[in-house]
This record gives structure tokens, sequence and C-alpha cells, in this order.
């Protein structure tokens, strides 16, 4: 019984941990499927969560927070597009510089706001996210094995982790389901087509770069408010990257994306709780933990686990030919 | 007096320096075919893509049914009733048929309705126009053939009473050509209008009911097709009397250079694309490979060069060549005395961002003559490519231009001087014409002749079937994979070698 | 013909691209409250006004030049390394090694035995992403990125578990012995008469960097290997009809490529901190990005945009010394520089092209 309600709560962890991954997974799959790469969903994160956090503890309120948070993102992600669709530009290195503007204005500002080395004042009841509890959850609980699942696992999580997951069906419903997604998916695949079928390519690649800096401001708002309680610096810690790697590992599908993000949340929540694993004698560093998703990814990667073939548009830019 | 169903007005356009189109004037009655002709880089197409928004002519107007019309994007040109088939297909590969005609043109914000509708109206001009596909077949599943019905089915989806069709031809049989034409026949005869872009003289002759020639970006006449000939329209298009055969004299073939045995080449896809061929090439001749576009003839020059792996026996001068692993590279290949001109010098003969005499080394650049020590001879090979600027009369003769500001001709010039002056005992030679001038043209078939009588062996694959009867001494066909025949040029005709092309053996091979 | 001549695009373009960068670095400055022209002359005096200054200035400088180069070998077989930090936390434990567990008579030696246990190391992290994406396909950029943090992991573990001396809580090595310290720029410049600070850590791996620019400029530029990795670059058909295999080209880039970036390890590990501590690299890696794209892949620019990013960083310690300007103003102007000469090149090309094109016009 004790071992069941260890895997509960680190099976608990593990949805409070996937929840930023999946959001900003699902963001980078809008933005992939439409035909731009975008390696900068850490620094959208980054900078929602300072601003959301920052917003928050300012007025108290962590629905303002939450704005403020999506439109940091969203500034970044117009930037993207005008490097990599106005302009044709490099999309990873645009990419790159985003991760680096985020990282570096969200030291400067807070440290100008509030003095505090880089972070936001800590945040109080009304500046996070609270955890929601569903009806009778109390009185399950005692209820054997369906009653932990129940009261622990999937009640009393906060409302962006509830949101996050009903964005799988959802994303799923908008991109096979409906006129946007077909033009969606035809304008990674080959954007010349939609041009010739009087569709703005740029106006679709927008939309997509605007869908993923929503969803990337909600990742990094859920990060400062809901997950933690403000911000520091750095706070992401590679998360916008595990992101990628895991839309690779769904191989930019909705439901896949969710499995691989469950997946590589698991390993966190594993590495948090247990440091190093003793396995009979032979123990497992904590740091083969934190790098066990981005050997995975590697492995994936390489193709000996099912090719990952992206959005055959993705990365180049679209110009127009006779 | 009708009213034109199109009229361009004093169009022009200009992209940097180059003028594309210069003070264009057509006008195309309705229920007519009228034919576009002219020779590659004219402006053909940039006129076609002015007409369907692509691009915004710097002046000019252009009318539609005798009203005056702004275009600037596609969809202003769908709205007012164009419909366009590009030369290279602007298609989802991995989306249905139905999907494909859907795009941009649905009824509401949910798929399924609009799938639902576009189906029934879809088998309804499938029985009109006589053009069926299946509609849940994926692109990537059919051929180009159907691919371009699916492009006209699009055009007609979308209500178009105008369809421009830009070389349509290009990836088809002669038999599926015809076809094709039939359909275009039967869509005038429903009222549409069509214009029909091409650099083929038979097309316009066979097709059109009138005709308009453009060289160099200018109109040069407009006239009725009954009322001209094949040589009066070539004569327009280049702008003097073209020499449609090369002089040259009989061959005397000597000893086989190339032997190939069941030779087989499967892409990185798995698709088997050359299907087990015998060919044998002798010194003193030209051999010319016919066919359509992509019935195996890149991949077999590709394979002879080095450039991807094969299978069966290849032999060179009485030696095996590998022709995988090691030793099946360009390199190993160039010290077999082999050369090679690439069909897309863009992409493969030339660096384009290389200068010329860097360019003059390339595939060579690890020849002993070109290197000091650890480092490479920049000033020999400077030297080295003074002396075939000039042999080769490449203009202008400035080595250090780099190799994209050079014209089409010129780069070509560049590429032929590099793979000839290596006199190599065979000579791969691919699409050697391919957007070059007439000048060049002329230039460069003359030089693959002299190769021919030193006593070289030349294996030559074009889609131009006149280059391939100017220049052959031997013909073969190819068409999916296989060698469905040999002919000596003087003993066959275009008819049946186009059978050939289509897969209609004459011999079995 | 070519849009524009050859001069605007080496020298225009990145220099307004750059003043626009800091254009938007000013309004940063002025936007948390403070002067920017005061904030220049701190900079300016702190990294530039004594010799002090000028050997840290010319410190990072070498280590930038390292990682620059580095990604800049890459750019030339159009290989985008983001991994170049990784490999210099590799080529730290190298340099580690070698220095700890080897007794060397002289620092001269020792040097060139950490060069090339440098190169080596950075390499080898190298050398994986790149068979990945020469044999499999594999996203260099991604794998690249997945390797910094898998490196980052295993020096973790490295400092804590392996090489930490016994009692110490400090996850670092324990100090190199004296024999392997480096001569400082102070004690090469003494003997001629130059009096140069003696408390900064610019030292003999400049000259090193310097060589490495000179050898990297001959490599691309005059070797048949340069050449094949440029025509690579250029076009990947192109160089399968030459006989160049992308497999080769892309494995001995790369390689050559970390081999670089690890040999940055000599600076700031063996010349510097002459032990090795987490972090060590500072995130060079990455300025080495903006470093190749400022210097548009070629050494000498390299070179002269390693000295302003030494310039930067000198003097961004500096403000945050002296101002409330936090160190992180660094990475944002180092973000922008990014952003203008590399994903936003087009919007300074454009109009320039017009302008240029109007301009021959006119000449006609």
């Amino acid at each position: 019984m004790d071992s069941f309600l260890t895997l509960i709560q680190v099976l608990d962890s593990t949805v409070r941990l996937a929840t930023p991954l999946l959001l900003a997974c699902l963001a980078g799959l809008y933005s992939e499927r439409a035909g731009i790469f975008d390696i900068g969903l850490e620094g959208k994160m980054l900078m929602a969560a300072f601003f959301s956090a920052a917003v928050a503890a300012v007025t108290g309120s962590v629905w303002l927070g939450l704005l403020a948070g999506i439109a940091a993102s969203l500034v970044l992600s117009a930037l993207h597009g005008l490097a990599s669709i106005t302009f044709r530009g490099n999309q990873l290195i645009s990419g790159v510089a985003i991760n680096f503007l985020a990282a570096g204005l969200t030291v400067l500002i807070a440290q100008d706001w509030f003095q505090q080395g880089g972070r936001t004042p800590s945040l109080f009841a009304g500046g996070r996210f609270e955890p929601i509890t569903f009806p009778f959850s109390e009185a399950l609980s005692g209820v054997p094995i369906i009653g932990p699942i129940y009261s622990e696992l999937l009640s009393g999580h906060s409302i962006l982790v509830y949101v996050a997951f009903l964005m799988v069906p959802a994303t799923w419903w908008v991109l096979f389901r409906t006129r946007f997604g077909l033009r969606l998916r035809a304008v990674g695949e080959n954007p010349a087509a939609v041009d010739t079928a009087g569709v703005s390519v740029v106006g679709l690649r927008y939309a997509a770069v605007a869908i993923c800096g929503v969803l990337c401001g909600i990742a990094g708002a859920y990060l400062a408010t809901g997950l933690q309680a403000g911000f520091v610096k750095d706070m992401t810690a590679g998360r916008g990257f595990i992101a990628l790697a895991a839309l690779i590992f769904a191989k930019w599908r909705p439901w896949h994306a969710m499995w691989a993000c469950l997946l590589f949340g698991l390993l966190q929540a594993v590495a948090l709780r247990f440091q190093n694993i003793d396995l009979g004698g032979v123990v497992i560093p904590v740091q083969a933990m934190d790098a066990l998703p981005y050997i995975l990814t590697v492995v994936i990667l390489a193709g000996f686990v099912g090719k990952a073939i992206p959005p055959k548009a993705g990365g180049e830019p679209y110009v127009k030919e006779r | 007096m009708t009213v034109p169903a199109i009229e361009l007005k004093g169009i022009s356009k200009a992209f940097g320096p180059v003028q594309a189109n210069k003070d264009i004037s057509i006008s195309v009655a309705p229920g007519t075919i009228h034919g576009i002709i002219g020779e590659n880089g004219a402006g053909k197409s940039t006129l076609m893509s002015i007409l369907y928004g692509f691009y915004k002519a710097d002046k000019g107007e252009i009318w539609i049914n005798g009203k005056k019309t702004d275009i600037p994007d596609s969809q202003a040109a769908i709205a007012a009733g164009i419909g366009m088939v590009f030369q290279h297909f602007k298609l989802v590969e991995n989306f249905t048929v139905l999907e494909n005609i859907v795009l941009g043109a649905e009824d509401g914000g949910l798929l399924a309705p609009s799938l639902a509708k576009a189906r029934k109206e879809l088998k309804e001009l499938e029985e009109e126009y006589e053009l069926f596909v299946d509609p849940d077949k994926r692109i990537d599943e059919i051929g180009v053939g159907m691919q371009q019905r699916v492009e006209i089915l699009k055009a007609l989806y979308r209500k178009a009473e105008i369809l421009i069709l830009d070389e349509p031809t290009g990836v088809l049989t002669p038999a599926e050509a015809d076809q094709l034409f039939r359909i275009l026949d039967r869509l005038r005869a429903e009222g549409k209008t069509i214009i029909l872009i091409t650099h083929k003289l038979r097309e316009i002759m066979e097709a059109t009911d009138t005709v308009s020639v453009m060289r160099r970006g200018q109109m040069t006449a407009t006239v009725k097709t009954a009322e001209t000939n094949p040589e009066e329209l070539a004569e327009l298009m280049v702008g003097r009397k073209v020499l449609l055969r090369v002089d040259k004299v009989p061959a005397k073939p000597g000893k086989p250079i190339l032997e190939i045995e069941n030779l087989r080449v499967t892409d990185s896809s798995g698709v088997e694309r050359v299907k087990g061929i015998d060919l044998t090439v002798r010194a003193g001749e030209i051999v010319g490979i016919a066919g359509v576009a992509g019935n195996g003839q890149s991949e077999l020059l590709e394979v002879l060069g080095g450039m991807r792996p094969g299978s069966g026996t290849v032999r060179m001068n009485g030696v095996p060549l590998a022709l995988s692993g090691p030793g099946s590279d360009g390199q190993a290949r160039r010290a077999q005395g082999i050369a090679h001109v690439p069909e897309d010098r863009q992409r493969e003969g030339l660096i384009m961002d290389f200068h010329a005499w860097e360019n003059v080394a390339f595939g060579y650049h690890r020849d002993p003559a070109y290197q000091r020590g650890i480092f490479m001879d920049n000033a020999a090979l400077r030297a080295d490519t003074e002396r075939k600027i000039e042999k080769f009369d490449v203009r202008p003769p400035n080595g250090w231009l780099a190799a994209k500001n050079f014209s089409g001709g010129n780069q070509q010039k560049i590429v032929v001087a590099r793979e000839i002056e290596r006199n190599p005992d065979l000579l791969l030679v691919g699409q050697p014409t391919r957007g070059v001038d007439i000048g060049a043209i002329e230039f460069i078939h003359k030089q693959i002749v002299a190769l021919r009588d030193q006593g070289k062996a030349i294996l030559l694959v074009s889609v131009e079937l006149e280059e391939i009867f100017s220049l052959s001494d031997r013909i073969a066909v190819m068409f999916d994979g296989h060698i469905m025949g040999e002919r000596l040029p003087h003993e066959t005709d275009e008819k049946e070698l186009g059978l050939l092309m289509a897969g209609v053996a004459g011999e079995a091979a | 013909m070519d849009k524009m001549p050859k001069w605007a695009d080496v020298i225009l373009i990145p220099l307004i691209s750059l003043i626009l960068a800091a254009i938007l670095s000013t309004l940063v400055i002025l936007a948390i409250g403070e002067n920017p022209v005061e904030a220049v002359n701190l900079m300016v005096t702190g990294a530039l006004g004594s010799t002090y200054g000028w050997g840290y200035t010319l410190y990072y400088a070498t280590n930038f030049m390292f990682t620059g180069l580095a990604v800049a070998v890459a750019f030339h077989a159009r290989l985008f390394n983001i991994g170049g930090e990784g490999q210099a936390m590799l080529g730290g434990l190298g340099v580690a090694m070698v220095c700890l567990y080897v007794p060397w008579p002289h620092w001269s030696i020792a040097l060139l035995a950490a060069m090339a246990a440098a190169m080596l190391f950075g390499a080898a992290w190298a050398a994986i992403p790149a068979y990945l994406q020469a044999k499999r396909g594999s996203h260099i950029v991604i794998t690249t990125i997945m390797f910094n943090f898998i490196a980052a992991a295993l020096l973790n573990y490295m400092l804590v578990n392996v090489m930490r001396p016994a009692g110490s809580q400090d996850p670092a090595t324990a100090r190199f012995p004296e024999a392997v310290h480096l001569p400082t720029l102070h004690e090469i410049l003494a003997p001629i008469g130059i009096n140069f600070s003696k408390a900064a850590p610019a030292n003999i791996s400049l000259i090193v960097a310097l060589l490495a620019c000179v050898v990297v400029w001959a490599l691309i530029w005059r070797t048949r290997l340069g050449y094949e990795i440029r025509a690579y670059g250029h076009s990947e058909t192109g160089a399968v009809y030459a006989g160049i295999s992308p497999v080769r080209i892309t494995i001995v880039a790369m390689l050559i490529s970390g081999a670089l970036a690890g040999l940055m390890a000599i600076n700031n590990v063996m010349g510097e901190a002459e032990r090795l501590v987490m972090n060590s690299t500072e995130g060079a890696g990455f300025i080495g990005i903006a470093v190749a794209l400022m210097g548009r892949s070629h050494p000498f620019g390299v070179f002269l945009a390693a000295i302003l990013f030494g310039f930067l960083y000198q003097g961004g310690a500096e403000l945050a010394l002296w101002t409330s300007i936090p160190r992180e103003l660094i990475v944002v102007i180092q973000a922008l520089v990014i952003l203008f000469t590399g994903a936003l090149d087009n919007m300074v090309r454009m109009p320039l092209e017009k302008l240029f094109l109007a301009l021959r016009k006119e000449a006609n």
C-alpha cells in the first residue's frame, strides 16, 4: 500500500511537471506544422514566466499575470515571425536569438523592478493558481485504489493543468477537422499549393506562430504561478528544449505529444523524488536521470526507434517562384 | 466583334537589372486556345505569373471580359475566373485528391461539409469534361498525368473560365500529351478560354487557334496558327534561321568503351528506377538516350557518374566499375576516364557562389596539377581558367566572376570546357542545352561532335527529341526504367520514338 | 550581376546591424533608468582604459575566437553547431585530466598536451552529433543542443562524484600544479619592458588563438579540404557530383569545429582558473554564434568580432560592478547581434540592395 501511494505521488508530480512541457510542445506543434521551426520555445516560456509572476506580484491577480505572460510571449512570437516569415531569415538563428533575449531581458527587468537579484517577490494567495478540488474527492479518498487515483492524481491540480490536457483533443480537432487545420498542415508541407489556391501563406504562418506564442505564454505562466510561486532566473531550465524533444518524439502529432510529455514528466518526477537511485548495488546518479530526456531524444533522432519525418517545408522560408 | 476574354495592354516587368517583359500586348478571344511560344527565358512564364497575380507588373493593364481588372494576388485572379496549371504542380503530396481540390475553396470553418460538397461537384465535373480521378487517393500515390488532371480540376472547381497551362507536356508521354490536348479541346467546346505556354512547335501547330511568339521579353508576333508554319515560328522565336541539324560526318565506331549489363538502380525511397538495362557505347560514337523525363535516364547517368549506387555490371575499357561502396564516387569515375556534364548545372555542375576559376577545378580539385605542397595552387588554376575561357569563348571573359553571374549558356560552356578538356575516354552528357541560348547550343553541340571525332565515346541524355536526333549516331529509348529499343536516327522518326517513349514496344528489350 | 558591391556585403551590412543592436541596447539602458553615455564611458574605461581592463578584454576575446572559429568552420559546411558550449566543457575536462594526472616538467610541454587533450575531447563530443547527421540525417541543431545538456550533466557528475578532492564541498577539481601555470601577458611582456597588469588573466593562449585564426583561414581558403568544405556548404548535390563525400565532410567539419571549441579550455581552465569548475565556459560557446555571424564566418571577421565581444564582456562586468545594470545586459546585446546579423539579415540587406540598384541605374 505504501508503494502504491508513492506511485500515485510520483504520477501526480508527473502530471504537474508534464504540464508546461505539454503546453510548450503543442505550441511547437502548431508552429512547426505550419513550416516554422521554433527552437525559441524556451525563451518564450521564460519571458512569459517572468511577466506573469511580475504582474501577479504587483497586482495580486493571477489572471492579469496570465494575460501579461501571454502578451510577453506573443511579442517574442511576433519577432520570430518578422524574422522568419516577413524577412525570410534563418528560423534556427532567430530562435537562438530569442532564447538569449529572454534570458537577458528577464533578469535585467527583474533587477530593475524588484531589486532581488533577478527574481520576483514570492507569490501568495491570489497571485497563484490554486488547486481545484473535484467534488467528493474528500469522501472518496478512503476508497482503495480508485480513491487515491481520483483525489490525488486527477483532482487537486490548478486550472492550467486541465487546460493543457484539454488542449490535446482540441488541437487534434483543429488540425484534422477544420478548414484552418487543413490549410495549416498544407502550408507546412507545400506553401506554394496554398499560395496558388489563393490563401495567404504569410497570414497562415503568422496565425500559427501566434498560437504558438499563446500556448508558450500559458506554459510560462504555469511555471511561475502554478508549479512554483514566483520567477527565478533561468527557471525554465531547458524545458523548452525538452518540449522540442517531445515534439520530435511525438512525430508532430497531438496525442503522441501528450504521451511523450508524460514520459519526460515522469523522468523529471522520478529524478526529483529519488535523487540517486540504488538498484541492488548499482547507483544511478541523479545526473543520469537529468540527462535521460536528452539522451532519449538523441536516440529517437537517430532513427533507431522509428524515423521522425518533419513537415516537408519546415525551416524553409517561402519564396514565390515561377 | 466579340469582347476579348483577356486583353493585356503594355505589360512591363523588370527583375532588378533584367527586363523580363517589355511592353507586351495580347488579346485572346473567348472560347479559343491561344498559344504562347518562345525559348526558355523569353519571359512567357513571367507574363503568365503576372496574369495570375504572382508578380505585379511595373506597367500595363489587364482587361478581363472587357473590364479593366487589378490582379494583385492569386485570390484576385481566381475571383476573375482565371485558373493556372503550373509547370511544377502545386499539390500537397500527403493530402488526398479531394483535400487538394478543396484547399483554399472551402465553404466554411468545418471540413466535413466542404469535402462532401466537393465530392459531389467533382463527380459532375468529371462527367462533364471526362476527367476521371479517384478523389480518395493521395497525391503521392498517383502518376504525373493524374496529378495534372487534379490541377485542372482544381481550376474548374473554382469556376475558372480562363485556363493557363505552363509547359504542360514536359512531364508527359506523347500519349498522355495527346490525351491532354483532347481534354483541352473539350474545354474549348464548353466555352473555356485556354492559354497554352510551350516551347514546342509541334504542340502549337496541333492544339492552338492563334499563337503569340515571345523573344527576350518582347512579343514579336501574333498570328493565326492556320496561317503560319513551324519554320516561320522558329525563326520568329530565335530571330534567325535555326540550324536544326548539326553538321557531322558519319560515325566510325571503334572498340566498346562502356559496357552495361543488367544495371539496376533503386532510389533512396526504395523505388526501382532503372530495371536491368544493357547498353554499349563504343569509341567514336554518340549514343543518345531518349525518353520522357523521369523514366530512369537521370538515374542511369548518375550511377555512371558516381553520384548514386546501383547494381549489375558496368565495364569501362574492359575494367569493371564499382557501383556501390568505396571506389564508386565521382572521384573514382574521373580517375577512370569518365567526364560528366550533369543535367542540372546550377545544382550539380557548378557551385554558383564560387568564382569561375574555382569552378574550373570542381571535381578535379584533387588533381596534382592544382596542388602546391599542402595548399591548392590557385595561380595555376587561374591560368588554366584563362585558357579555357578563351578557347570556349566564355563571356564575359572574367575568371573572378561568380558562376551565378554568367548567363545560362556561358555557365554551361564553363562546365563543358572543364569536362571536355580533361580529354576523357567517355563523356556523359545530360540535357546539355537546357536553358541555353541558341548561339551557345550550336557551340556546345559542335564541341561534343568534335570529341566524338577524336574517337571518344559519348552517352547523351536529353528530353529534347530534336537534340537526340541531331546529335546521336544511335538512339536508345528509355521507358519506366527499361530500354525499349535501339534505333538508328536515319531509320526512325519522331512517331516511332514517341511510341517507344510511351512504353509501346516495337521490339522487347 | 551581383546586387551590390562586395564591400557593402562584408562591411556595411554587419556595421549597420551592429548600429541597430547598439541603438536598441541604448533604449534598454534608458528604459531601466540608467544613462547610456555614462554606461558606455564606464565600459570603455573599464575594458580599455588600463592594461588590467585590456587583460580581461583579451582574455574573453581569446575564448570567443576559439568558439567563433568553431561555429564559423561548421557554417562553411552549412552546419549549425550550437554545441560549442558542451564541446568547450568537455575540452575543459580533457585539460583538467592532463594537468592533474600527469606530472609535467615544464608548462610548454603541458600546454601542447593540454591542447591535444582539449581538441580531442571537444572533437569527440562533436563526433556523435556529426555522425548522426551524416549517416542518419538527425538534425544537428537539435542533437548539439541535447549534447550541451548531456555535457552539463556529465561534468556535474565528474566534478561532484569523481574529481572533487576529498574533504572539499566545492564541485571543482583541485588546483593544477605550479608547473603547468601558463605565462600571462604580464610575464610575457615584462622582459621586453612593457608593464602589463599582473592581475589580468590574459595569457599565452591568446597567441594560440591568433594562430588558430591564421590556420583556419589557410584551411578554409587555401587547402583542398577547405575547398571541399565550402563546396559542400554551398551545394550538397554539387558535392556529390564532384565526388566529395557529404558524410566525410560533415564529420570532418564537425570534428574540426568541436576541436576548436574544446581548445578554448586552455584559456579558461588552464590559463585562468587553473582548476576545473562548474560552468567554467560561462556561455562562451553560445557567444561564438554571435561572433561567427558578425564576422561573416571569416577568420579575420571572427577576430574582430571576438575583440568586440571581449570588450562588451569586460565592460559589462564593470557596469555590473559600478551601476545597478546586471551583467545580463551583455546577454541582451549578444541576442540583438545574433538577431540582426543572423535572423534579420534581410531586413538590412533588402533596402540596401534596392539602394545600390537605384544608384547603379542612375550611373548608367
